[in-house]
């Protein structure tokens, strides 16, 4: 350390030593406890290193459970609570979709928007014009790219055999063995190359959303279905086409050279070429993106800098980074430099742009000095110009020179560059007339919206075309108001712009790599709009919008799917079965298995939109298909994904729906065979509990199915059975359960984990099951159950611990407390901590359930000891399992803890005054807990000696502990009253007055809390000077975001005002409606009616009229907002008063202050509701002659509360009277007079149509029409 | 539409009309509105089943007939619509 520091720090410890010795106490010592203040840090690190704090955690950890180890990233997987919500300002971050997609659903990038497609309805009779794709076409190129696939196959193959043949000839080493190997593992569709490890990769999995894999047709062999189609290749977007780049090299950016372990050159790369990259799951594309090779995974650190300067010297590698693919001759892409030239050259992503324009900005400052400069820096004497060396050769490194030179071909002559007035100086040009603030990557859609010269030379439809991309582009990133009418036009004028120019301008903008969650949205809502407009116009464009749309359907974001569900009933809706089914027929066997699920799902949302029963025929012959296993697969998804779309609904067509898949479990094809179990399985959990018989016929495939296969056909099949067995009699469930068991059993030890999570939750299900006895589970399922399942391994893993402890708490639902409990307590001493913390939630659910009645004094103490022993050991738990555990056995044992409680707060003793600050917290909160239990075991001494205790941490510098020990302090008040407390209510309540101070939300509600208790139970205790001293504090909270906070705040002035009398507490919050915040005001007024409500309102009343008298807005809407809250509040109580606030009342309606006459109303209403047929008629008469001349407000606050007034009296005078008031305008001449009358009628006939007809005015009848109503004119 | 439209019942009128049928709106004329008035009389008289029993004995008729009757006059209850003389 530095001398000088360790200077300063002596001479300052011996300063404090002196002035401890000068003073009684020292420090703290009182209210911290006798801490040892040496321990504490007294400098300040230097160089914050946050990683520091992160090792020390983890060293910490390591040093306690050095028992376990386990990869760190399935540490980090261990189940916590949610600790998403650490994101202050409460909103989300506008994020690219990109971002957060995983490999499989960035293959929505390699789907081709299609051209439109000939409408058989809209042409007639006619022939199709040989132009126009008809729905032959298309299955004719469906049916070419199939075969080109296979042939590849066959051909990479064929290499793959050669290959082996060879190294197998070579030398048969243990290496080449692996790699051969590595083919046989089949690819995830989810797991990226590049992802290392299989920790990793399962925690990938892990993350991925809706279903579990699967659920999704996975198996393909991976990567064959990834080939980009054809008709990607030319597009240069590299950074959609390339599926599996980490972020760091998402998109090539100029500067950058090739990979260092890339082939370097690139144009010349063929795939056939390296042989290196042809394995067979690892060619993401077949013909020729730039670099086939696998990468290795690049830490951020080794990225070069994207300068062109420090690029390697070679001139083919910088173009061809740009654009893969383009051969690398002459930068003819990069010809002119300038921003704005590059935006509009085409596809360009917004990284190369920043890249481009920052480059750009370098060169400029690093350009080579001129004479000029060099002579005004120098001085003119003693310096001396030397002619440079004749080898000097200036140094410029080709790829600067291929920025500088716009040399098409290479050719070197100079031209001389035209000056360009458009040019942008790193400023994005301004966008014309109006329109929104472009970003970069936009350019390349709307960059022709910045050229506005042209504009009259164009052709009508350029000129519509143009307008369409104005009010997308505002639709995109205008402001509110811009959008909305942008969005408006659109729709208006959808049929006018035609579907065609609509959506080649839309979809594109979907298909944007650069997307954002709120402009998705806002492109889908423009679909939306306009469909539902284009109807039956948009049948040539059904698959080009299902391109973009399918996509929605798998996101991660609930709201997306519900959109993409929207939309494509939507569309189903406008263009119709038939175009539906033309439009989608061809990618049911698509190569791609992407385009297939994604395909399912919208036939799935296309059958709820339309019926299950029209497209009951279609789905039977797919399902029948002979011509390929993918069709039959995708048949077959469709089912399963039109039972978990549509649910229950199902039941009517389950039989029909049964016998179209069932062939299916016998499917020669593996896959085929596992959708339809799944698929059975998704029809049964949606059927539940109905629906057995539909299942008949496939009970007996289903079983021999169990019996012959293995893996994951057979866990596919267990699925099934496990959702079918729910659904028998309680007889042949029981013996199904009985017979499938066995083979559960047998799968118990199975290391799939995939498996292993099918298996518990068939275990559950058939548990649950009606037939299945307790001692049938007791004797043969549990122990094999708990030698395999509750072991360590389990609770690392966040699903399968989930699932584990559910069906745990399933079978002792079945088999009581006592048998679960007593297996698994012993492990409460286990020595890893997750595996514990798994323990305790299963015996907390399990307690909670069932009661500890069963618990026999043996395992009660057995269950104590461990209890007590796993809270004590823990060292991090975020979701309070520990907490909820301790809690809830010790509620459930009830007076039977009694004995254990001395040793219990000792543990809490002991906890309360830990180092730790989180330790502190939790045993506080364990107080909290236990309070009632302490209560119930007449073990008042010691919640009073707790107390005590409490009292003295009230010190407590850790918000979140200090918060914890008010709720503790509150649970005992609670509990023992008043009058026992120990420390006495007098001494504790001066001592939480400063605390009322504090701004952190958690101490403000428990100390508010606690207060308002003690003002509502025991204010005497207190002095009347205390509590008005408390009042003011309490002014402040009224300030604070919770809303629980504000309620608590204003409840306790209530209770303080009936305390010591309403008069003080008044004062001071009529002085408090002067303060100019509003929210303060708000909750002022709140609290006024609630002291009136409290204290009787006459108490109150003449204080607050009076105060309408001073001359000051804020004052008077204060009080008009506390008299409505007041009528709120004592409801027909407002009867005696409401002749005294009539005159004030009166004066208000008459304002010339809007705000007056609103709250007014708003006043006037609650008193009318509250005071109905209570013979207030006069008054409220009188005050509705009052009301009435607003009806014709405009701001909708004041017009809404009018509203809400007229409502009041409809219900207070009748709707008669009402009605006569309204009578006069309806059929007003002025139209605006009109339609504000027909908006109170109409509210009027909807709250009270009945008592209208006595009141109806008598029409006279006309020369054809009868208008008089003569029943109403008997008389008997 | 008013910004004060927004807020309340009105703000979708098109919904609110389809939704109770006897509302109305600014251009309603005097058949239209007397047509709603007869048919809410109607459907009063016959779910009041006392006012139903007093016009059966005023009238002399059976109550199930007298309901039957007004159920009938709900159909064309003021009869043929006029010529709109606008268009």
């Amino acid at each position: 350390m530095d001398p000088e520091i360790a200077k300063t720090q002596e001479e300052r410890r011996k300063m404090e030593q002196q002035l401890a010795s000068m003073t009684s106490l020292t420090f703290d010592t009182d209210l911290y406890g006798g801490n040892d203040r040496d321990a504490y840090v007294t400098s300040i690190p230097v160089n914050e290193d946050e990683d520091n704090l992160d090792s020390l955690m983890d060293n910490e950890v390591a040093r306690k459970l050095a028992s376990y180890t386990a990869p760190k990233s399935l540490l980090k997987e261990m189940p916590r609570g949610s600790d998403e919500n650490d994101d202050v300002s409460g909103f989300k971050k506008p994020q690219r979709i990109i971002d957060r997609e995983d490999d499989y659903r960035k293959r929505r990038l390699n789907r081709v928007i299609s051209p439109e497609r000939h409408d058989a309805f809209a042409a007639g009779e006619k022939t199709p014009d040989p132009s126009v794709r008809t729905y032959a076409d298309v299955m004719r190129e469906e049916a070419l790219k199939r075969e080109k696939e296979e042939t590849l196959k066959l051909i990479a193959k064929k290499k793959k055999q050669q290959e082996e043949d060879e190294a197998a000839s070579d030398k048969p080493l243990p290496a080449d063995s692996s790699a051969a190997a590595a083919p046989k593992r089949r690819n995830r569709w989810d797991q990226s190359q590049d992802d290392g490890g299989a920790g990793a990769g399962a925690a990938k999995k892990a993350k991925t959303a809706s279903t579990s894999d699967w659920d999704l047709p996975d198996t393909t062999p991976g990567r064959w279905d990834a080939t980009p189609t054809p008709g990607r290749l030319g597009d240069a977007t590299p950074s959609a086409s390339v599926g599996r780049r980490n972020r760091w090299d998402e998109t090539p950016t100029p500067g950058r050279v090739v990979d260092s372990d890339a082939t370097p050159a690139a144009g010349g790369v063929t795939p056939g070429a390296t042989p290196a990259g042809m394995t067979w799951d690892a060619t993401p594309k077949l013909a020729g993106l730039a670099t086939p090779t696998p990468k290795k995974q690049r830490s951020r650190w080794d990225e070069t800098p994207a300068t062109m300067g420090s690029a390697t010297p070679m001139a083919g590698a910088t173009p061809a980074a740009v654009t893969p693919g383009v051969t690398p001759v002459g930068g003819l892409d990069l010809a002119t430099p300038t921003p704005g030239a590059i935006n509009l050259r085409g596809a360009i992503t917004p990284e190369q742009y920043n890249l481009l324009r920052w480059e750009k900005d370098i060169e400029d400052r690093n350009r080579p000095l001129t004479d000029e400069e060099l002579d005004a820096m120098f001085p003119q004497e003693g310096y001396k110009i030397l002619d440079p060396p004749a080898s000097y050769v200036p140094i410029r490194t080709p790829a600067r020179k291929l920025l500088a030179t716009p040399t098409p071909m290479g050719t070197p002559l100079y031209a001389i560059p035209e000056e360009n007035r458009g040019q942008q100086f790193d400023v994005p040009k301004e966008a014309p007339g109006g329109l929104p603030f472009m970003k970069p990557e936009d350019y390349q859609y709307f960059g022709a919206l910045l050229n506005e010269e042209e504009e009259e030379k164009m052709t009508s439809d350029e000129l519509k075309e143009r307008k369409i991309m104005k009010l997308l582009l505002k639709v995109k990133n205008g402001t509110p108001p811009q959008r909305k009418t942008a969005l408006r036009q659109l729709t208006d004028k959808a049929r006018e712009f035609g579907a065609g120019p609509l959506f080649n301008r839309i979809l594109p903008l979907l298909m944007q790599p650069t997307l954002e969650d709120q402009e998705r949205h806002l492109l889908v809502k423009v679909i939306d709009r306009v469909l539902y407009k284009l109807d039956e116009l948009v049948r040539p464009y059904v698959h080009k919008i299902l391109v973009v749309i399918e996509p929605l359907l798998i996101d991660e974001d609930y709201y997306a799917r519900v959109e993409g569900r929207e939309i494509i009933s939507n569309l189903s809706k406008a263009a119709g079965l038939a175009t539906m089914i033309a439009a989608m027929r061809p990618d049911i066997d698509n190569i791609d298995e992407y385009v297939r699920n994604t395909t399912a799902r919208a036939f799935s949302v296309v059958a709820s939109a339309l019926g299950i029963p029209a497209l009951l025929p279609f789905l039977k012959a797919v399902c029948q298909s002979k011509k390929s296993w993918q069709a039959r697969h995708t048949g077959i998804k469709i089912v399963q994904q039109i039972a978990i779309l549509i649910g229950c609904a199902v039941l009517p067509h389950l039989r029909s729906l049964v016998e179209i898949i069932e062939h299916g479990l016998l499917d020669e094809n593996q896959k085929v065979r596992t959708i339809t179990a799944l698929s059975l399985a998704a029809l049964a959990e949606a059927a539940a509990p109905y629906g057995i018989e539909s299942f008949d016929s496939v009970l007996k495939p289903l079983w021999k199915g169990i019996r012959s296969h293995r893996g994951k056909v057979l866990a596919a099949f267990l699925k099934a059975i496990g959702f079918i067995i729910p659904l028998m009699d309680a007889l042949y469930a029981s013996y199904y359960t009985k017979e499938v068991m066995v083979i559960l059993i047998r799968e118990f030890q199975s290391p799939d984990e995939e498996m292993k999570k099918i298996v518990l939750k068939v275990v559950k299900q058939c548990v649950s099951t009606e037939g299945v006895e307790a001692d049938y589970i007791r004797s043969d399922i549990l122990p094999e159950f708990f030698r395999n399942f509750w072991v360590r391994r389990m609770a690392l893993d966040r699903r399968n611990y989930r699932q584990l402890v559910d069906t745990t708490v399933e079978i002792a639902n079945k088999t009581g407390v006592a048998d679960i409990v007593g297996r698994i307590v012993e492990d409460l001493k286990d020595e890893s901590e997750p595996y514990r913390r798994m323990v305790m939630e299963t015996i907390e659910k399990v307690v909670t359930n069932l009661g500890a009645s069963d618990i026999d004094a043996r395992l009660e103490e057995l269950l104590i000891d461990g209890i007590l022993y796993a809270f004590q050991e823990q060292t991090s738990d975020d979701a309070n399992v520990m907490l909820n555990g301790f809690g809830a056995v010790v509620n459930a044992l009830g007076q039977r803890v009694k004995p254990y409680l001395p040793q219990i707060c000792g543990t809490i003793k002991w906890r309360l005054n830990n180092k730790s600050a989180k330790v502190r917290q939790q045993a506080a909160d364990l107080i909290s807990r236990i309070a009632v239990v302490m209560k119930q075991c007449q073990e008042e001494q010691l919640m009073g000696h707790l107390g005590v205790v409490l009292y003295e941490y009230l010190g407590e510098e850790y918000p979140e502990v200090l918060g914890s020990i008010l709720g503790a302090l509150k649970a005992i008040v609670n509990v023992i009253g008043m009058t026992k407390m120990t420390p006495p209510i007098k001494d504790l309540l001066p001592r939480l007055t400063p605390i009322l101070k504090n701004r952190h939300e958690k101490v403000q509600e428990n100390c508010i809390d606690l207060v308002g208790r003690i003002a509502d139970r025991g204010a005497e205790f207190v002095p009347a000077r205390e509590w008005m001293r408390i009042c003011f504090e309490l002014l402040e909270m009224l300030k604070a975001h919770k809303k629980g906070i504000r309620r608590a705040t204003v409840n306790t002035f209530g209770y303080i005002a009936k305390a010591i009398g309403p008069q003080d507490v008044l004062a001071t919050l009529l002085n408090n409606l002067k303060v100019q915040e509003r929210q303060n005001r708000v909750c002022t007024t709140v609290a006024i009616a609630i002291v009136a409500e409290t204290c009787s309102p006459f108490t109150v009343l003449p204080a607050l009229m009076n105060e309408y008298r001073v001359p000051e807005l804020n004052v008077q809407n204060g009080v008009l907002k506390s008299l409505s809250f007041l009528f709120e509040y004592i409801g027909e109580m407002g009867k005696d008063y409401i002749y005294a606030v009539t005159p004030l009342l009166e004066d208000a309606l008459m304002d010339r202050d809007l705000v007056h006459r609103q709250t007014a109303a708003s006043a006037v209403k609650h008193m009318a509701l509250g005071v109905a047929g209570l013979g207030c008629e006069d008054a409220l008469v009188h005050l509705l002659n009052y009301v009435w001349p607003n009806i014709f407000e405009t701001s909708p606050h004041v017009i809404n509360a009018v509203m809400e007034a007229i409502e009041g009296m409809r219900v207070a005078l009748g709707a008669a009277i009402v009605l006569n008031y309204c009578l006069q305008g309806l059929f007003h001449p002025a139209r605006k007079v009109r339609e504000v009358y027909w908006k109170i009628y109409n509210s009027l006939y909807i709250g009270a149509q009945d008592a209208l007809v006595a009141a109806y005015p008598t029409l006279e009848d006309e020369q054809n029409n009868v208008y008089s109503r003569p029943e109403l004119m008997m008389f008997v | 539409m008013q910004a004060s439209d927004r807020f309340n019942i009105n703000s979708q009128l098109e919904h609110l009309q389809a939704k109770y049928v006897g509302t109305g709106h600014a251009d309603l004329n005097r058949f239209e509105w007397a047509v709603n008035i007869q048919r809410d009389s109607y459907a009063s008289y016959v779910g009041h089943y006392p006012i139903l029993a007093y016009f059966a004995i005023a009238e002399n008729e059976s109550i199930g007939r007298e309901r039957y009757n007004f159920m009938q006059k709900m159909l064309l209850p003021c009869g043929l619509p006029p010529e709109r003389e606008d268009d």
